[in-house]
């Protein structure tokens, strides 16, 4: 990252103009552009989540709020069951995001540290897995959960993020384990640990950092998943976020734009602040696992 | 330390679960989904073998081929608006905004993270017309262009550019991370003789930046058109497919016949033709990459 300063221009000492900055006022206006354009959908929903009713008819959809109605999200909460849709959204994507990185990691472990003859086959059968598109699995999935009564249950959803998520997850750690993890760990067992313990107290320190990117990863995935939730849960006492909040500005929201635009800013509110915080590795590993993939 | 690293007992703990589950969920229902084209029916009705009266019926669809070429339009256009907005903005925090460019690549990535159904709820009060005139409606009526008010996501037409538009919106700041990166990765030597032999502006960006770039272009590229060709969740937030089948891709087609119609035997076969389709594209690319020798 540091690197893209030797990219510019060699330094020659300018000579003093007082007019320099209006050379360089086009190409900064276009970069507030792109950042209006990138940014400004967001604070827009935002900003008309605190509307009143009238104001939605009275005033242009861009003015500012005149009071900040705080009431829509206590409406979105309870009459837009929000918090309903909350609650079955955190139910199934922290099982599957703790499922996936456990297996994953130990998967990664086993297919690049240890030796034995199929890994291989393993290796590549989970590369395959990043390039299938859900939609052709997704009908025999659905029968296979009729047939065993998983249909409308968490579980279900459990198990069809965990899955998806596997391929990501082993192939990042599997690079992280290749690239620097090998010689402690064979020091290691040289020392006398058993396989466990150079799992669990070596291998897995070392690669704690590349867990948390992967994870943040699949936690997009899953929060922002439509297709399983929908696919898989027909009861609207189990639905997600997001499938909730499609059904739900669907009908009520035509009418109420206050508390629409308000839930519409409860389910991206997650994935804004996660990613406000997190931002630099959030992007890092979103690049990195489309390079591998 | 060889027996411990060969002990087979220690594989199956570490790689048994993980295998396990994914070859239950992903592997065996892909083998699964391709016997289904030759059968008719649901879980629910039963099955009963047809041949290769699926594939028949594909081949005079109407509604197929009509997915089929609205979902490939939409991806050249998408793919195209992607990357080439990507570049564009890599080659501005690189050789413009250079090491302060960090605010302006975290906030132009923002979108990426955004659920793509909140996001296309947005955009349907964005355009809307009804009850009350959405964003760019009341923008319009404001600069006196009423006679451009319009139901955008009502007519095919404006509907189309309109979920284009948001799948660019979204995806233009991770693709301007991927080639950004790989800007950076290029050698400061190479940029510096470049230099050195005269090259400035434009000429070092077509002749010395882009072509030391193309892996990673193809690479987004690839990626690109395999999103898009899959595009889902933005059409059924946006349009559900309407008006009609106006804006209905592959993916939705056969979502709607497998669960509103129940035909999962065909709904299979369509799902066939879409996988086909990311492969055949992805190979294409691969060779024209090749052939033009990048």
């Amino acid at each position: 990252m540091q690197r893209s300063a030797s990219l510019s221009v060699p330094n020659k000492t300018p000579p003093v103009n007082r007019w320099a900055w209006l050379s360089r006022l086009p190409m900064t206006l276009l970069v507030l552009l792109v950042v209006f354009i990138a940014v400004y959908p967001v604070v827009w929903i935002f900003l008309s989540s605190l509307k009143g009713a009238d104001e939605f008819t009275a005033n242009p959809m861009w003015a500012l709020p005149q009071a900040l109605h705080w009431e829509n999200y206590a409406r979105a909460w309870t009459e837009g069951n929000m918090s309903r849709y909350f609650i079955n959204s955190v139910l199934s994507v922290i099982p599957s995001l703790v499922l996936v990185i456990v297996l994953g990691t130990m998967a990664a472990f086993g297919i690049e540290i240890m030796r034995w003859r199929l890994r291989n086959v393993a290796s590549l059968l989970f590369l395959a897995g990043i390039m299938v598109p859900i939609q052709i699995v997704i009908l025999p999935l659905f029968t296979i959960y009729f047939n065993v009564h998983l249909l409308d249950t968490r579980l279900a959803l459990i198990i069809t993020y965990t899955a998806f998520g596997l391929p990501l997850v082993v192939f990042f750690l599997v690079g992280y384990f290749k690239s620097f993890a090998r010689e402690i760990i064979e020091a290691a067992i040289v020392d006398g640990a058993n396989i466990y313990q150079v799992f669990y107290k070596i291998a897995l320190p070392m690669v704690s950092n590349a867990i948390v990117t992967v994870a943040l990863v699949q936690f997009f995935f899953m929060w922002n998943d439509l297709l399983v939730s929908l696919t898989f849960t027909s009861n609207p006492e189990l639905r997600t976020v997001q499938s909730g909040l499609l059904a739900f500005t669907g009908q009520y929201g035509q009418r109420e734009w206050g508390p629409t635009f308000a839930s519409i800013a409860l389910a991206v509110a997650p994935t804004v602040l996660v990613y406000l915080l997190l931002n630099q590795m959030v992007m890092k590993g979103m690049a990195a696992g489309a390079v591998k993939g | 330390m060889e027996r411990t690293l060969r002990d087979w007992r220690a594989v199956l703990v570490f790689v048994g679960p993980a295998l396990l589950l994914y070859a239950l969920v992903v592997l065996v229902p892909i083998l699964w989904s391709l016997g289904y084209t030759v059968y008719e029916g649901s879980p629910i009705a039963g099955f009963k073998f047809v041949g290769v009266s699926n594939y028949l019926r594909l081949l005079e669809d109407p509604t197929f081929w009509k997915a089929l070429w609205f979902g490939t339009k939409y991806a050249l256009f998408v793919s195209a608006g992607q990357v080439i907005f990507g570049l564009a903005l890599a080659l501005l925090y690189a050789f413009y905004l250079k090491k302060s460019s960090v605010l302006v690549r975290t906030l132009v990535f923002l979108p990426v993270v955004l659920p793509t159904v909140a996001v296309a709820q947005m955009f349907v009060k964005l355009f809307a017309i009804a009850p009350q005139y959405g964003l760019v409606n009341s923008l319009l009526s404001a600069v006196g262009l009423e006679s451009a008010v319009q139901a955008w996501l009502g007519q095919g037409s404006s509907a189309f550019w309109i979920i284009g538009v948001m799948d660019i919106w979204k995806a233009m700041g991770f693709y301007a991370i991927l080639l950004f990166t790989g800007l950076v990765d290029i050698p400061e030597e190479t940029i510096e003789a470049a230099r050195l032999d005269g090259a400035q502006g434009w000429t070092l960006a077509r002749f010395v930046v882009l072509p030391l770039l193309a892996p990673i272009t193809v690479a987004s590229l690839i990626f690109s058109l395999n999103g898009t060709l899959k595009v889902f969740d933005s059409i059924l937030a946006l349009t559900n497919g309407g008006p009609g089948t106006a804006t209905t891709p592959l993916t939705l087609y056969m979502y709607k016949t497998s669960f509103t119609y129940g035909e999962y035997g065909y709904g299979s076969t369509i799902a066939l033709t879409l996988a086909l389709q990311c492969l055949l594209v992805t190979l294409l690319i691969f060779w024209r990459a090749r052939r033009s020798g990048t």
